[in-house]
């Protein structure tokens, strides 16, 4: 099952619902890895007609799955940083009341949101839906570099090495988590890693 | 009176002290045996002569050294001042509160002269002289905000208010209890918040923000908040947090009374005349607990406040490790005998240590 209770949180958390067909004349659903299952629950023909699929699988199988939808247009891309110059050129070129579809990693529709919301569409028009790694984007609060796909509590940041723990924080400008230096006050005292939620 | 500024540091050697004046005035923010979190804001009009209430943006002794202390911090991390591109507007507006403020407020010390757009701002402790134009930037050396607040203590936040909310969308913040600027900024009142711990669920949050929307132009508020930090150090960032936090652990019985300050933030709120946004200055005192020992009832106070704070208090504010030594040494000052009612030391009548 690759859908998550997320237990209950801080404020600044994001709420992730649960993705429906919308009416409208142009969709645009983004997905990563096993997001491709909400995509694949919520599709008909006559929506696939009128939708741009993006999926990143991150070494998941579904794009064959997708493809046989038939969506009007289908991308595969290695990774987010590989798609966001097509996102950002989808984004910019369609046509007002487009609706949007975010589902998979929390990395992912939190960049994907800030993007279209740059591109001035309304969080109205945007839905999500977590799907599959609970694995966060972390921003390092020291160095500032993001570690992507952080599993465990504590981490290592990737730029500056420092090992960091990681706070429920989170920024929706940077769609990060907040990592804070754990050893601080007593250096080389790191607990061993758990999983974030366990 | 005149003020005698302070050749001071706030980093290294720590060179920090307290006048006489600042122990009696320092805004002590218990005003009785015990603390939680509550609406505590009232209107921020004037107050008794000499106290920081006393002025819109009050100045002290340590005026010069906290400005030296906001360059160094700037130029290491130019990240700690940033504003949005919509927020210039109000950091016209802000620049303008201010100098009118502190060139009425202070006479002696800061001088504003207003042809049209055409303005000279005259700021003697720091031996500035500027003419420029109201709202051309191109004619200030920085963007307004950041022109008026590296000459102002105090950390600020500029909220822009929108759907009901205020959104953290500008501010400059290098004395900060732990908190940063660059991972809150554009987040919503409920959002920054959410740290904090007890608050939520008691609906503070939620309370405070009513009473913030509705705040006029004219009519400001204040509140106090507080913390304790190992040193006067004002740049307790996360940014920097492992370099300092180490510092968390020199603490020792013979050092704690000097090593040991409490840190209190007078929060003030103005709303601004042409961007309709909130500002909330957030400016820091601090004062080392032998220092506040000299005041008897704030000794027995402070022990009680310490002894009975709720442990997820004592632990957001990060001196759960060390409240035990802080209780050792606090405890001497508390005789048991009652305190007078308020926030002021009441020196001529409360009793003496009666041990
Ligand atoms: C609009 C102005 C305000 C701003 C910009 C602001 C900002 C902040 C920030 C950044 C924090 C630190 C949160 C963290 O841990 O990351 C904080 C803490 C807090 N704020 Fe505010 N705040 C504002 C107004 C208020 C008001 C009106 C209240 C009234 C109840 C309030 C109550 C608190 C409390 C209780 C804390 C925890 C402080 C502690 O225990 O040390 N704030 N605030």
């Amino acid at each position: 099952m690759s859908k998550f209770e997320f237990p209950p949180a801080i404020k600044s958390r994001p709420v992730y619902g649960t993705l429906e067909a919308r009416t409208g004349k142009h969709h645009l659903m983004i997905a990563d890895a096993e997001g491709a299952e909400a995509i694949l629950e919520i599709a008909t023909p006559e929506l696939m007609a009128k939708s741009h699929i993006i999926y990143i699988p991150k070494g998941a199988d579904y794009g064959d799955k997708l493809r046989a939808l038939q969506p009007a247009q289908y991308y595969e891309g290695p990774s987010y940083a590989a798609s966001v110059q097509r996102i950002r050129h989808v984004l910019a070129n369609a046509h007002m009341g487009l609706q949007i579809y975010l589902t998979g990693t929390e990395g992912l529709m939190g960049q994907a949101q800030n993007e279209a919301m740059q591109a001035g569409f309304p969080h109205t028009a945007i839905q999500t839906e977590h799907r599959g790694s609970v694995a966060r984007r972390m921003q390092c609060v020291h160095c500032k570099g993001i570690t992507e796909e952080v599993e465990t509590d504590p981490f290592v940041c990737s730029h500056c090495g420092l090992n960091l723990f990681v706070r429920d924080h989170y920024s929706r400008r940077l769609a990060a988590y907040q990592g804070v230096c754990i050893d601080a006050e007593d250096p080389g005292n790191v607990p061993e890693p758990k999983g974030i939620y366990e | 009176m005149t003020i005698q500024f302070n050749d001071e540091t706030f980093r290294d050697d720590y060179s920090f002290h307290n006048s006489d004046w600042a122990i009696k005035r320092f805004p002590f923010p218990f005003h009785e045996d015990s603390y939680m979190y509550a609406v505590n804001m009232e209107q921020h009009r004037g107050g008794p002569e000499g106290s920081v209430y006393e002025k819109r943006f009050d100045v002290d002794e340590h005026y010069v050294a906290e400005m030296r202390d906001r360059a160094m911090v700037l130029a290491d991390d130019p990240l700690r001042c940033q504003s949005l591109p919509h927020m210039t507007l109000a950091g016209w507006d802000l620049l303008e509160l201010i100098m009118v403020s502190k060139s009425e407020d202070y006479p002696d010390l800061f001088e504003l002269h207003r042809d049209g757009d055409q303005w000279r701002w005259v700021n003697k402790p720091m031996g500035i002289d500027d003419s420029f134009t109201f709202m051309d930037e191109t004619t200030l050396p920085y963007g307004p905000m950041e022109y008026i607040t590296r000459q102002t203590q105090g950390d600020f936040c500029v909220l822009d208010q929108r759907e009901d909310n205020l959104w953290m969308d500008a501010g400059i913040v290098t004395t900060q209890a732990d908190w940063s600027l660059d991972f809150d900024i554009g987040m919503n009142f409920f959002e920054w918040h959410a740290p904090v711990p007890l608050a939520h669920e008691k609906g503070i949050f939620v309370r405070a923000l009513k009473f913030l929307l509705n705040i006029q132009q004219g009519a400001p508020a204040r509140r106090l908040n507080w913390t304790m930090t190992v040193n006067p150090l004002l740049d307790t960032s996360p940014e920097n947090y492992h370099k300092w936090g180490i510092q968390k652990t020199t603490l020792t019985p013979e050092n704690i009374g000097s090593k040991q300050h409490l840190r209190v933030e007078l929060q003030t709120f103005f709303r601004l005349p042409r961007s309709n946004a909130l500002v909330f200055p957030i400016r820091c005192y601090l004062c080392s607990f032998q220092d506040l020992m000299t005041m008897p009832k704030w000794g027995r106070r402070l022990h009680r406040v310490v002894r009975d704070l709720p442990v997820e208090l004592a632990t957001y504010k990060g001196f759960i490790d060390n409240r035990p030594m802080m209780l050792d040494y606090l405890s001497q000052f508390d005789d048991g005998l009652p305190t007078s009612p308020g926030v002021w030391p009441d020196f001529d009548t409360e009793p003496p240590l009666q041990k």
